[in-house]
């Protein structure tokens, strides 16, 4: 095989935003999708929970109500005409998806089966309303099963184990990308008219993450070193329940059953904090509220963590108290049975990890870093815009975690990740083709690949006397202190100055191993290279907005402030350090207006 | 507690070109840690050349299949307290060609899966768009095979596929059963055909190695049996 490639579409990146632009962009264009791992270990497969959609297939609901619930759960920061977009694509895409063979779970009369998330209401009775679409509890893994299926059929082109580490640039429009061959360590150059990242988040920058190994914020730190800027980075969803110090998510769908959070006193703890929606409330409620509990001394045995209860008399009674019924009216009850029919990998995910029966014990959860709202700034169609009045950049697109619509604006809703990724993977793939049909390859240049020659180098030459294990967990640690779900302007300097300092010490991080095949210490430290730049640009974007909203909660500034800071975040990363910028917020319908759950 | 973990190692870029054993002495082992922690453990503190694959860290993304022990596990999946031993020995898993230390070639696995038509056959959209009808019970008929994560430990723990890798093994067939009993697909009779050659489904031999390394719980053995029949019987049921 030649080292150098060319493919009018080049997708980074294979989880479910990468496979379903795959899909739409193979259809139009000669297209090839690269990727670190083998596409079928994406972290789309650990989402679980469900997928957003207003089908309405148990109750009424409607794309309105969707859009609301979202704009709401953005604190007001999400852009109202993106969100309606995604709201109204939700319905045919999720039929899309069955018609590509999803195994959804099944309602009585046949139908997709939908349950209650977080912040998902039903306008008319008040209560959470049934719009998570789901396969068991493990419906990211048959969406990207599901997409992986349909590129076999298609026989998309794959570049499976290839790591990109440097997007190319010609005259201000993009011309492809330099990635290393895993299993030979050799450089390929890949010319392509139009490059789509789907490279996914960067939790691994937190301690304690339900994010894969392999979320390190590659497509946030390969754009930010092109003078693209970062929208939104301050925001980073910490999802309540964590399995306790694993981090290891265990679904929002277990509180849509009926679960819910006690503290260590044996009280309910969200009745105090969300009167209405409690355990659904959404998810920076949730996580700040047990943040609080455990620092005034209610967590189990006084630690940090609280129970999640799912065991049937306890969802039984509550369901009772909350009133709570199934959608013909009768009063809501459940059995172990249905429980484990429902949440089959959560059970089995406590029996591994914990030794404990969630239909017969309480999970110790605490809150994880799970889930970027912010990143590659992008328009409905995937299209990347580079500065405050949204210029679009010719030829690169992004679509999923990595990217920022914005559609999730300062809190992400469950299921609206699952729902971003097919949406605006389907966007930007179709928009890719197009551009790549009605433009020319740009000039490639020769020397392309110099930039990531000298990164790696770098490395590889270095005299080794700092450990990149040490300087990630120092990273972890500040991170997860003073960037996590509560902040203050002390705390979060204080974070800004040691990452800086980590930074500087990485420069001396070298490796042992010298080799090209699979050199995955080489790889490791590369990404800690990528996990330090967004962790930089998440510390400074945050230290700067003097407010609280969705999940960036600070004690010192705790009101939020529409006044001043109703709009995105901007970040550029340059040679000294991180500039800020500011853009407006599309705002609608919906008046900013106290958030309430 | 102290652990002795024994690591096999091969690297012929670095002159290792025998397959070895390196062993190393961990102190302060939690035993809730993972098999996966050790390793990192090794390669953060110890030896920064070891190689092995691994994503999500806990049993979802199938990349850390691996020997342990003797027997096909993920190494995020199998805890330290599990094993019942002080004593740990990790090695790659067995019938697939090694590249370096724990990573294997998946390649030739993968074409297997790909050669079953691993993918919905059926055009046959609603008039009115919206999803196909399917009972509760249709459903439930092919749950246990959608779990499959492809991590190939069920395939590299047969006795047939060690001795003939010609053999589509138990993954594929997994992936097979998952469509031909799913009552929405139409190309049942293709996939039966694929696997009524001499490379398919008739050279198991129950010996039900697939069933037990399956970190899944998938019941391979018998998702396997049931395509048998459906090939014997001609009947999907």
């Amino acid at each position: 095989m030649s080292n150098h490639h060319q493919h009018e579409v080049v997708i980074v990146g294979a989880g479910g935003a990468g496979l379903m632009a795959a899909l739409y962009a193979s259809r139009g264009a000669d297209t090839a999708v690269i990727s670190k791992l083998y596409p079928t270990r994406s972290h789309t497969g650990a989402a679980q929970g469900g997928i957003g959609a207003a089908l309405g297939n148990l109750e009424k609901d409607t794309v309105e109500w969707h859009t609301y619930d979202t704009v709401k759960g953005s604190d007001y920061l999400g852009d109202q005409d993106s969100i309606e977009f995604m709201a109204k694509e939700a319905i045919p895409v999720v039929y899309e998806l069955e018609h590509m063979g999803l195994p959804f779970s099944r309602t009585e009369d046949g139908r997709i089966a939908q349950r209650p998330f977080g912040g998902h209401m039903n306008k008319e009775t008040n209560k959470p309303v049934t719009r998570a679409a789901y396969a068991a509890d493990r419906t990211g893994h048959m969406i990207l099963q599901t997409l992986y299926q349909q590129c076999v059929k298609n026989e998309v082109n794959f570049y499976d184990e290839f790591q990109v580490l440097d997007l190319i640039v010609e005259d201000g429009k993009t011309a492809g990308v330099v990635a290393v061959d895993l299993s030979t360590g050799e450089l390929h150059t890949y010319h392509a008219k139009s490059v789509i990242f789907a490279t996914g988040g960067h939790g691994r920058v937190w301690e304690v993450t339900s994010n894969a190994y392999a979320y390190t914020g590659d497509g946030v730190a390969i754009a930010a070193r092109k003078g693209i800027p970062m929208e939104d980075m301050e925001f980073f969803q910490f999802h309540p329940t964590g399995i306790k110090k694993l981090g290891i998510l265990i679904t929002e769908g277990v509180r849509g059953e009926g679960g819910v959070l006690i503290n260590g006193e044996g009280e309910r703890l969200m009745d105090k904090y969300a009167p209405n929606a409690k355990d659904l409330a959404s998810r920076d409620v949730v996580s700040r509220a047990m943040y609080i509990e455990a620092r005034e001394g209610r967590g189990v045995n006084k630690e940090k963590h609280m129970y999640l209860d799912v065991t049937p008399e306890v969802v039984n009674k509550y369901a009772k108290s909350d009133g709570r019924t199934n959608p013909d009216g009768t009063p809501y009850v459940t059995t172990a049975e249905e429980i484990l029919t429902k949440l089959p990998d959560i059970i089995d995910f406590c029996r591994t990890y914990l030794g404990i029966d969630p239909v017969k014990q309480p999970m110790p959860v605490q809150p994880t870093a799970h889930y970027a709202m912010g990143g590659i700034p992008t328009n409905v169609y995937g299209e990347v815009v580079i500065d405050e009045k949204n210029t679009i950049m010719p030829g690169f697109y992004a679509a999923g975690e990595v990217a920022c619509v914005s559609v999730h604006g300062a809190n992400r809703l469950g299921t609206n990740s699952l729902l971003d990724i097919v949406v605006f993977g389907k966007q930007a793939g179709k928009k890719a083709a197009e551009y790549s049909k009605n433009n020319k390859y740009p000039s490639f240049p020769d020397d392309a690949k110099e930039n990531t020659q000298k990164q790696v180098d770098h490395i590889l030459n270095s005299d080794g006397s700092e450990s990149a294990a040490d300087i990630g967990k120092e990273m972890k640690s500040v991170m997860m202190d003073h960037v996590g779900v509560f902040r203050t302007e002390e705390g979060m300097a204080k974070a800004v100055e040691k990452i800086r300092e980590l930074k500087e010490r990485y420069q001396k991080v070298g490796v042992t191993d010298k080799g090209k095949v699979f050199n995955t210490e080489l790889l490791n430290v590369w990404e800690l290279g990528c996990l330090l730049d967004s962790a930089e640009i998440t510390a400074v974007s945050a230290l700067a907005r003097k407010e609280s909203r969705g999940a960036h909660a600070r004690e010192d500034y705790p009101k939020r402030d529409d006044k001043t800071w109703l709009k995105h975040t901007l970040a550029w990363m340059n040679d000294d350090g991180i500039k800020l910028g500011y853009k407006d917020v599309q705002l609608g319908k919906y008046e900013p207006k106290e958030r309430v759950y | 507690m102290d652990i002795s973990l024994k690591v096999f190692r091969y690297n012929p870029e670095a002159g290792r070109t025998k397959p070895a054993y390196d062993t190393y002495l961990l102190n302060g082992v939690d035993p809730t840690d993972r098999i996966l922690d050790l390793l990192e453990e090794v390669k953060d503190y110890h030896d920064g050349t070891l190689s092995f694959r691994r994503s999500c860290a806990h049993g979802v993304c199938g990349s850390d299949a691996m020997r342990i022990n003797g027997v096909n596990r993920l190494a995020c999946k199998a805890l330290v307290q599990d094993l019942n031993s002080n004593s740990i020995t990790v090695e790659p898993i067995l019938g697939l060609k090694v590249i370096k230390d724990l990573i294997v070639d998946m390649k030739p696995f993968f074409d297997s899966y790909k050669s079953v038509m691993p993918f919905m056959i059926n055009d046959d959209i609603p008039e009115d768009g919206k999803e196909r009808l399917q009972s509760i019970a249709d459903r439930e008929r092919f749950d246990d095979t959608t779990k499959c994560i492809l991590c190939a430990a069920c395939t590299t723990s047969c006795p047939t596929f060690w001795s003939d890798d010609k053999y589509v093994g138990p993954a594929a067939i997994v992936n097979a059963h998952r469509f031909i009993f799913d009552t929405r697909d139409q190309a049942a009779e293709e996939r039966l055909n694929i696997l009524n050659d001499e490379s398919g489904v008739f050279r198991c031999r129950t010996a039900f190695n697939c069933t037990e390394a399956c970190p899944r719980e998938i019941h391979v053995t018998q998702a396997v049996a049931e395509v048998k029949q459906a090939i014997v019987s001609g009947v999907i049921k």
